[in-house]
């Protein structure tokens, strides 16, 4: 799959409480929180974000704490894929239990800078820098984390893992 | 193997694991507080299952937002006290429990080699007692209380030692904010913190405690440490399950060993907005406070009370400044009130309240407006964590806390007893 957009560029340690702070964590509605993505480091990002659009960062993006809803609403707000040196490990798990595209690559993510139109190929973790015509290749994720990423996040790896379990 | 290795190894069904490998492990406890239940309670429907996989080894309960803030926080306690109910879960209500991390251990859910999965990335706090604890998020947690299984890849560990002698009024808090300080906010991303050394046989386990939580704000997966006699004493003082404990292996691989000197260690300050950007209290320079917040899952303990109460014994806060003082639990409320210390904290007048993690997070209890300056026991100093964007938040030990209240700025503890 073959995605295009614009660069929303950050540094290290983009942690999970100016993804979305815990004060409006209050409420239970996604579409709340999302108004609220980034905000504390970012002002416009709401406003400037268009769907498809890609988050890049550079080490231990999501840092913090365990809230899933920061990747729900980087996903919410439109981002198709989040590109980073490297990610904080529960935000790891989060993006892929809940489906929102990851791509650790060092290179790109030093080299991209805010604005840059990309072209991002999922599957091979292909990424085209169209501004600076450039390209880079992700690092590949686990097998094992591909597969659930496959199936769509966790609640249907582990739905079919329990039909299966029922059956045998 | 490492102490890791060894509890995983027993929970995935093998002789041995990895680091790197990816086993699913059977989990002994799982648990989530208001702030994550709606997620995994709707998570958890979405899979189909009617019954958690066991009932007493899943605990819901309210302390983020708690006592409700407002209508929409009472609405997620709501959510979170109806499915306990309906699945019969061991269920932790406002006035009977308190922070989890604090009360989990406190009420003896924790014991060593288990494997403990939290909706909350403090959860690495219980490798204090010799347990495998650490945080995920509701997907995760919903499923792991429908099957008992989680997936995950074994960490490596990276072992500190502490030699030497802790000085007067430096702790777990300064230990471990030096450790980050050193390492990074990412220096233990994916791997297993294991304390060891001198320093650690001496520190209480509420040191260790405040020690084994801050583990996430290094990047790792969790902490761990060796069982000794006095997490014997107080897993015994606290229960009455049994439980078996490893040796550490000789041969054990380590990812790094890392060393340090702790007679040299001086009270540490985590300056705003990472808490790695830390400085010795020496090299703070001086920073004008408008608040100073004592408790939290982090230092919310007797013995963080205890330390602040010592200091704060017959003196007044700074006229300028205002002091919070939150016990974690109800116990330690109690505990406090019965040795004096609370009385003691509202004679310096401080505000002193009910359990919750409000101000730590920015919910409530303690949210700082615009520019504000606070020095914090709390685990976390990031943009905004405690209210305004632009407020600032400093992370100390309550000695340095309490010391710093009185002299409305950031001080050494030695300088109000001198």
């Amino acid at each position: 799959m073959i995605i295009k957009g614009k660069a929303h560029k950050y540094g290290a340690d983009v942690n999970t409480d100016v993804i979305i702070p815990a004060r409006f964590l209050n409420v239970s509605d996604p579409t709340e929180w999302t108004k609220h993505c980034m905000e504390d480091i970012d002002t416009e990002f709401i406003s400037r974000v268009e769907n498809g659009d890609f988050i890049v960062a550079t080490e231990n993006f999501g840092c913090g704490s365990s809230r899933e809803e920061a990747p729900t609403v980087i996903k919410l707000s439109g981002i198709s894929c989040v590109v980073a040196s490297s990610f904080a490990r529960i935000f790891f798990r989060n993006a892929i239990n809940i489906g929102l595209p990851i791509i650790e690559c060092v290179e790109a993510a030093e080299a991209i800078d805010m604005g840059d139109e990309l072209e991002i190929e999922l599957t091979a973790g292909e990424i085209t820098n169209l501004t600076k015509g450039k390209k880079f290749y992700a690092k590949p994720l686990p097998k094992f984390v591909l597969e659930i990423a496959a199936k769509g996040g966790l609640i249907e790896y582990t739905k079919e893992h329990l039909r299966s379990k029922k059956l045998s | 193997m490492t102490l890791v290795e060894k509890i995983l190894a027993a929970h995935s069904g093998k002789k041995k694991v990895s680091a790197g490998e990816f086993i699913t492990a059977n989990i002994d406890l799982v648990f989530t507080n208001e702030l994550g239940a709606p997620n995994v309670i709707k998570e958890f429907r979405k899979l189909g299952v009617s019954k958690v996989f066991d009932p007493k080894r899943v605990i819901m309960l309210n302390d983020h937002f708690t006592p409700s803030k407002d209508i929409a926080s009472a609405e997620k306690s709501k959510i979170t006290r109806q499915f306990a109910r309906e699945q019969g879960l061991v269920y932790f209500e406002v006035g009977r429990g308190g922070i989890e991390h604090v009360i989990l251990p406190e009420q003896g859910f924790i014991l060593p080699n288990q494997v403990i999965v939290g909706a909350d990335s403090h959860t690495c706090t219980y490798g204090a007692l010799g347990a495998f604890a650490t945080g995920m998020g509701a997907t995760d947690v919903a499923v792991a209380i429908a099957t008992g299984e989680v997936w995950m890849k074994v960490p490596p560990t990276i072992k500190f030692i502490y030699h030497g002698k802790l000085p007067k009024w430096v702790g777990g808090k300064d230990l471990i904010l030096h450790t980050i300080g050193d390492v990074g906010v990412d220096g233990a991303r994916y791997s297993a913190m294991e304390f060891i050394g001198e320093a650690i046989d001496d520190l209480s386990m509420d040191g260790r405690f405040t020690m084994a939580n801050m583990a996430v704000e290094a990047g790792a997966k969790t902490s761990i440490f060796k069982v000794d006699y006095k997490a014997e004493n107080y897993i015994e003082k606290h229960g009455d399950r049994s439980y078996s404990t490893y040796q550490l292996d000789e041969d054990a691989e380590y990812e790094r060993v890392i060393e340090y000197d702790v007679s040299k260690i001086e009270p540490q300050i985590a300056f705003p907005y990472l808490p790695s950007n830390v400085k010795p209290i020496s090299q703070a320079g001086e920073i004008k406070l408008d608040q100073v917040f004592i408790g939290c899952c982090t230092n919310g303990r007797l013995d963080d009370l205890r330390i602040a109460a010592e200091l704060l014994k017959g003196k007044r806060i700074h006229p300028e400044l205002r002091c919070i003082i939150i016990p974690g639990s109800q116990k330690v409320y109690l505990d406090a009130l019965r040795e004096g210390l609370i009385e003691i904290f509202i004679e310096a007048e401080a505000a002193v309240s009910t359990p919750t993690c409000g101000a730590c997070l920015g919910a409530h209890m303690g949210v700082l407006a615009a520019n504000e300056h606070c020095l914090s026991t709390t685990n976390r100093n990031f943009v905004g964590r405690m209210g305004h964007p632009t407020s600032q938040v400093y992370l100390a030990s309550p000695a340095v806390a309490a010391a710093s209240a009185i002299l409305g700025r950031i001080v050494s503890p030695e300088e109000v007893t001198s």
